[in-house]
């Protein structure tokens, strides 16, 4: 018995230490670097909360949050509305439809550093091609200037976001999607239901189980977002589309502030746990799911 | 209720024809079967009944209407599928109150269809209950349900019964029936599973590679088939199929197999010499106990030898060589060879024969049928 839980001790051991090493204190020293004046190149003091003293006052701090929320909050509510009526459009019986498919997943394939340097070029002040090709339509009388001014610079860095992130939400669902049976559509027509009927009689609610769970991975990734942004405006213009990612980094790297920085990163941590808890109360099984017994 | 009536009916996917010109017409509160193998088609002209699928050429009437053009929804149809196909996310008096609420239905009249629909299939219990808290039968039951709320003038059936337990298949099987003889609404059940075609229908529709072979009631069915497939499809276990040659003998025709043993024939006016197929069915055939055991005496040789011959082996039979006897109870199939063929034998006697042991067949009194060995029509 003894020499049974020793040996399962042992097989543990491993992954254990991969798990401490890797994940446990990387986020311990992060959340000890936050209670600290640490600079780069020289340790720092304890300072307790300080760090979040400070930052509360902060203005730039509390427009990352605005930022962050609305990046957040407008990027998922599109991805997700885009990548249901792309899955939806994907699932019907199209010519060339696996090479379709392929297609809707490119934006994911190819790396984001890549992607934001094309949307950069795209939304350049001087060559964009988006300015150009309106100029010529005659649509416009000077070049729009993308990432210049605040507002046009976030719904730039949100379009961008968004492109990027719609064949996730859109394949996801589409495996969603496809375990619907078709006799339930077939039964459904029979039984007078309209297309709209169908979509929101069963398509929806069969599905809300996987959307559930590709949104929390989407709100998750959108929130923690930071190589978008920082190849596109690094926060700018006014610091417009600062998210909470990129000014923690700026802030710890490029100003040297690790502490601070630290402190801005440890910050996003109770709005990613909410993220998560909503979702862990979304993905329970809901009582039409759970099968067998007599209750 | 209504009547239907396909006329000519053809469909093809891509350039496939798969459904070759079906002309078959369902009387009022008629039970008709439609049965094949897999593959014959007969889902899919279930499905262009219930609109489901394009009719690609043809006329499908329901009542008096041409549907050919019209939504499943304005059929006046209701169907069950194989898989039942109810909504996991709603409730057992939602899947049934489904139809109704799109329609506009108010609460009262739902909940009185469903409570009269739920007393006819007992299923008042269940009516909170999920579809996956519910057994295969339960939710066989429901699915009835929820066609019989709508009250509509045809029912169709797509093998409901193939995903029970076989148990359950013959309990479900004489409760649909009860229910359409209490209903009296005209259904058309698909099936691919001959013996719930006999027992079930008013009228059956034996299908084969997208054509109609024959049509009419399961006795005509099974005394008189129209061709060869139908006579092995119909009925089980299946007719044996004997080949030999035509012969006339001093006891009348027989067919002649090529061991020289002769069985009788039934009559018919192809002449002696003529290839044939006779088809047995297995209680058709009768041990000749008497001459069990007894190993054949008589070597075949000239034409009197076998004419003399001949008129002994119509009372002592023809030999065959056990192969596997399996017992049912009530009664036991007995698989020999004979004369080269495979064939079975239903007795209700029960013998003490072992693999191997020789044993003489006779044709009982009753409709032996003669085919065509190539077309299979009957001759």
């Amino acid at each position: 018995m003894d020499n049974r839980n020793v040996l399962g001790a042992l097989f543990m051991l491993p992954a254990a230490a991969i798990l401490l090493t890797f994940l446990t204190y990387p986020l311990g020293l992060g959340v000890w670097l936050g209670f600290t004046d640490a600079k780069i190149g020289r340790g720092g003091e304890w300072i307790g909360f300080e760090n979040y003293e400070w930052l509360w006052d902060d203005s730039v701090f509390r427009l990352s949050i605005f930022n962050t929320f609305l990046y957040t909050v407008v990027a998922s509510i599109v991805k997700f509305a885009l990548g249901l009526w792309l899955a939806l459009l994907l699932n019907r019986h199209l010519p060339f439809k696996s090479f379709l498919r392929a297609i809707v997943l490119l934006p994911f394939i190819v790396p984001t550093v890549l992607s934001a340097i094309a949307f950069w070029w795209i939304y350049d002040a001087q060559f964009s091609v988006l300015s150009w090709t309106l100029m010529k339509l005659g649509l416009i009388d000077e070049y729009i200037n993308f990432l210049g001014e605040p507002n046009l610079a976030r719904a730039s860095t949100i379009t961008a976001n968004v492109w990027r992130g719609v064949p996730f939400v859109a394949i996801c669902l589409l495996a969603g999607l496809q375990t619907i049976s078709p006799a339930l559509y077939e039964a459904a027509a029979i039984d007078g239901a309209t297309p709209w009927q169908k979509f929101r009689n069963i398509t929806l609610p069969m599905l809300s189980p996987i959307i559930a769970v590709v949104m929390t991975f989407s709100v998750l990734f959108t929130f923690t977002d930071f190589q978008l942004i920082w190849v596109l405006t690094r926060g700018g213009p006014i610091n417009a589309t600062h998210l909470m990612a990129t000014l923690s980094f700026q802030r710890a790297i490029p100003g040297g502030a690790l502490g601070e920085g630290a402190a801005i990163a440890i910050s996003m941590i109770p709005f990613l746990l909410a993220a998560i808890l909503f979702s862990y109360f979304g993905l329970q099984r809901r009582k039409w799911q759970q099968g067998g017994s007599d209750r | 209720m209504a009547t239907v009536k396909l006329k000519q009916v053809r469909k093809s996917f891509g350039n496939t024809e798969v459904v070759h010109g079906v002309d078959v017409s369902i009387d009022d509160a008629e039970f008709v079967v439609l049965v094949g193998p897999s593959g014959c088609g007969k889902s899919t002209l279930l499905r262009m009944i219930a609109g489901l699928e394009e009719i690609t050429e043809g006329e499908i009437y329901i009542g008096d209407a041409l549907v050919n053009k019209i939504a499943p929804k304005e059929r006046d149809i209701a169907m069950v599928f194989q898989n039942y196909a109810l909504y996991p996310h709603m409730t057992v008096f939602e899947n049934m109150a489904f139809s109704m609420k799109l329609a506009g239905c108010s609460k009262q009249e739902q909940r009185e269809r469903v409570d009269e629909a739920t007393r006819i299939l007992g299923l008042g219990d269940y009516l909170e209950r999920y579809p996956r808290q519910l057994s295969g039968g339960q939710r066989q039951r429901v699915a009835m349900g929820r066609a019989i709320v709508r009250k509509p003038q045809v029912f169709l059936f797509d093998e409901p019964l193939s995903n029970l337990d076989a148990k359950l298949r013959v309990q479900m099987r004489t409760e649909i029936r009860e229910l359409h003889q209490r209903l009296k609404t005209t259904s058309v059940y698909v099936t691919h599973d001959q013996i719930e075609a006999m027992t079930m229908a008013d009228k059956i529709v034996v299908m084969n590679k997208g054509n109609v072979e024959q049509v009419g009631s399961p006795l005509d069915l099974y005394d008189h088939p129209a061709n060869q497939f139908v006579a092995g499809f119909i009925g089980s276990p299946a007719m044996n199929f004997l080949k030999g040659v035509l012969v006339t003998v001093s006891a009348g025709r027989a067919v002649k197999f090529a061991t020289d043993r002769i069985l009788p024939a039934p009559a018919s006016a192809e002449p002696d010499g003529r290839e044939v197929i006779l088809g047995v069915r297995p209680e058709q055939l009768l041990i000749n106990t008497l001459a069990s055991g007894e190993s054949p005496s008589t070597k075949p040789g000239s034409d009197e030898a076998t004419a003399r011959q001949s008129s002994v082996d119509f009372e002592s039979g023809v030999e065959a060589k056990v192969v596997v006897i399996e017992p049912t109870g009530a009664d036991t199939q007995i698989l020999c060879k004979l004369a080269g063929n495979d064939v079975v034998v239903v007795t209700r006697e029960r013998h003490t024969f072992r693999p191997g042991d020789l044993i003489r067949l006779n044709v009982q009194d009753g409709n032996t049928c003669l085919f065509d060995p190539m077309s299979g029509g009957r001759l």
